[in-house]
């Protein structure tokens, strides 16, 4: 069979293509230092890691944002095209890869964090843990917050102050790598291989936490299954799609949708598989199952780059599917879309009015976000991008420093996530309460912060493009998704401290520095919002 | 025999390779019944490639192999780490997070 469809093609003399390096140097540069850090870890003895690691993680960062900016300075308006069409680097990848730049530095800061968590939030083996771990699976009902304080001999004395497990840098750097191969992805063959490249390393570290380790392994083997399983779907659709237009090239895609002779079925079947991957990655709707549990059970620094990054990568995506690649025969898909944002927006806000942990609360909320988002990346119009962009870096802020906030308020054993223990907080601590209400107040939408600007953004493409009645739906569940931001406001403020209460950790500099950028961000976002939204404004997908 | 019968032998493993993640409760067992729905789409884009007359879908399906096997690595390593603290590897045991 092979010799036949060899027989088939006329024999070409194969010639490499044409690289842009200029273009596509911020990414080279996010893949090459994710190697030279693997072998940072290969290589250097243990004690000097850490230190090692954090440096060349923000150097790397700080190197692809110069090598961004710089090419974005001269950047043509209409985007280039590069290796051989698999990279479309146009305005708006340029504005996601300065977003996830930006958000990944913020959560390198809080993963690398040691003050909080003595000696940082991660640890990897659970060789040292068997004895426990025996102990726990024939009692069966242990709880995970029982365990004694673990002792990693291989990482020192007890009482020496611990090491961190360093592999959490390399793992990062990969994922974000792979975030930005995967929002600037113009064939879907690309963008497989980038989804996985990204979510690969994020279904480690969900499992890499030093406390509550049970927790952490089961959001891990959850994340890993589903995840497995939504790519699974992508897979099979891009397989669809290929049979349909002969290419995986968005753009093919979309030239041989405008006329085929093929059955629609292969088109829409494709397309229908292609986006329940994606949309499970951006935790959209009825594809969230593994959003609370993943981002309670997962080490807080992580679920702040997944809450952050990965719905940027997600959204990212499946705007330029839905744009390039599907922008013509939108009327055909969209109701189905309406369905989906409506039953993403009410899971999220409903079910976070039931939630009694503070992770799982924040997890529901970005459910609801995703909703609002799919209403931007909906809306084939140039408003659609651009607002849909504007609502990932201002979310993107926003929730990097809620988890920020999060991992700091903590009580004997590790982070006190549960509801009742924040009742009060204010009075043990007005400037994280003050901080974590700014911040809350922003996911809701209140004017004044950069949740309302992407907010009116994505609403107003929306209505733009004719889904009035999907805006007057998506407005009454940010509704009632700002009563359970507030509940928490009501609840830090004007309840009766516990006598057993949390502690306030007084953040180190990085940590403090990751919330502050997030603040910062959240607030300029909302008070001066022109120049993101010109920048984001400035160019359309090119394909 | 025409290729659409490969097509609908692709589709029937994809179905039984995600029905099978759906209903068993060993965390290998599923994780075997997700590469079953890989291979059904490599097994799709190897007859697509016939079809069409061109080489990029059998290509692709390396790719996915290979992903398919960073896939394993990584699979394996997460369950093996469940399994040495809880010594079972039943997806039904790990229950601690809900609701």
């Amino acid at each position: 069979m092979i010799s036949s469809v060899l027989a088939q093609v006329p024999v070409a003399p194969i010639s490499a293509p044409a690289v842009d390096y200029a273009a596509v140097m911020p990414l080279l540069v996010v893949l090459g230092g994710a190697c030279v850090s693997v072998l940072l870890e290969a290589f250097l003895p243990r004690h000097q890691r850490w230190p090692a690691q954090v440096a060349l993680s923000v150097l790397v960062i700080a190197v692809a944002g110069v090598s961004l900016g710089i090419y974005a300075g001269d950047a043509p308006a209409a985007g280039v095209t590069t290796l051989s069409d698999a990279l479309a680097i146009d305005v708006p990848t340029l504005f996601l890869w300065g977003t996830l730049l930006l958000l990944g530095l913020g959560s390198l800061l809080l993963i690398a964090d040691r003050s909080v968590e003595p000696g940082g939030a991660f640890i990897a083996s659970a060789e040292e843990r068997a004895a426990v771990g025996a102990t726990v699976g024939s009692a069966g009902t242990s709880e995970p917050g029982d365990e004694p304080e673990h002792v990693d001999r291989s990482y020192g004395a007890p009482g020496d102050a611990p090491t961190m497990q360093t592999e959490v840098f390399p793992f990062a750097l990969f994922a974000l790598g792979g975030m930005m191969g995967f929002v600037a992805a113009n064939d879907l063959l690309t963008m497989f291989v980038a989804l996985e490249v990204l979510s690969l390393p994020l279904y480690l570290m969900c499992g890499l936490a030093r406390r509550r380790r049970l927790l952490s392994q089961e959001a891990a083997v959850k994340y890993f299954l589903l995840g497995a399983f939504a790519s699974a779907f992508f897979l099979y659709g891009l397989a669809l799609l290929y049979g349909y237009a002969g290419s995986v090239r968005l753009t093919d895609i979309a030239n041989a949708a405008a006329g085929s002779l093929k059955s629609d079925a292969l088109l829409f079947g494709g397309l229908a598989l292609l986006i329940v991957g994606l949309m499970f990655k951006g935790s959209v709707g009825p594809f969230h199952t593994w959003t609370p549990d993943v981002y309670q059970g997962a080490p807080t620094p992580v679920t702040a780059f997944m809450a952050a990054c990965t719905k940027v990568a997600a959204f990212g995506a499946i705007l330029r599917v839905l744009h390039v690649a599907f922008g013509s025969t939108h009327w055909e898909w969209r109701g189905i879309m309406w369905a989906v944002a409506i039953a993403s927006m009410f899971i999220g806000a409903i079910l976070g009015l039931t939630q009694t942990d503070v992770k799982r609360m924040v997890a529901y909320s970005s459910i609801a976000h995703a909703g609002f988002l799919l209403l931007g990346a909906m809306a084939i119009t140039r408003e659609g991008v651009s607002g849909t962009l504007f609502y990932l870096l201002a979310y993107g802020f926003t929730t990097l420093a809620v988890f920020g906030v999060i991992s700091l308020v903590r009580d004997s054993d590790g982070e006190a996530t549960h509801l009742s223990q924040w009742a009060g907080l204010a009075k043990r601590s007005p400037i994280l309460a003050g901080v974590m209400t700014f911040l809350l107040l922003a996911l809701a939408g209140i004017p004044l912060t950069s949740g309302f600007t992407a907010k009116f953004a994505v609403f107003s493409a929306a209505l733009q493009d004719g889904m009035a009645p999907l805006v007057v739906i998506a407005l009454v569940a940010s509704a009632v998704t700002a009563f359970f931001y507030l509940r928490v406001v009501v609840l830090m403020y004007f309840s009766e401290t516990p006598a057993d209460g949390p502690t306030v950790t007084v953040p180190g500099a990085f940590t403090t520095v990751a919330i502050t950028l997030g603040v910062i961000l959240t607030l300029l976002l909302g008070i001066v919002p022109t120049l993101a939204l010109n920048w984001a404004g400035a160019g359309v997908l090119a394909g | 025999m025409t290729p659409t019968y490969y097509l609908l032998l692709s589709a029937l493993l994809f179905s039984i390779g995600a029905v099978g993640v759906l209903v068993r409760r060993n965390a290998i067992v599923v994780f075997m019944c997700i590469e079953l729905m890989l291979n059904a789409v490599n097994l799709s884009l190897v007859t697509f490639a016939r079809i069409n007359g061109s080489l990029d879908g059998q290509v692709m399906a390396f790719f996915v192999m290979v992903v398919a096997a960073a896939e394993v690595v990584v699979g394996l390593a997460i369950i093996m780490s469940i399994f040495r603290t809880r010594r079972s590897s039943s997806v039904d045991d790990a229950n601690l997070l809900k609701y």
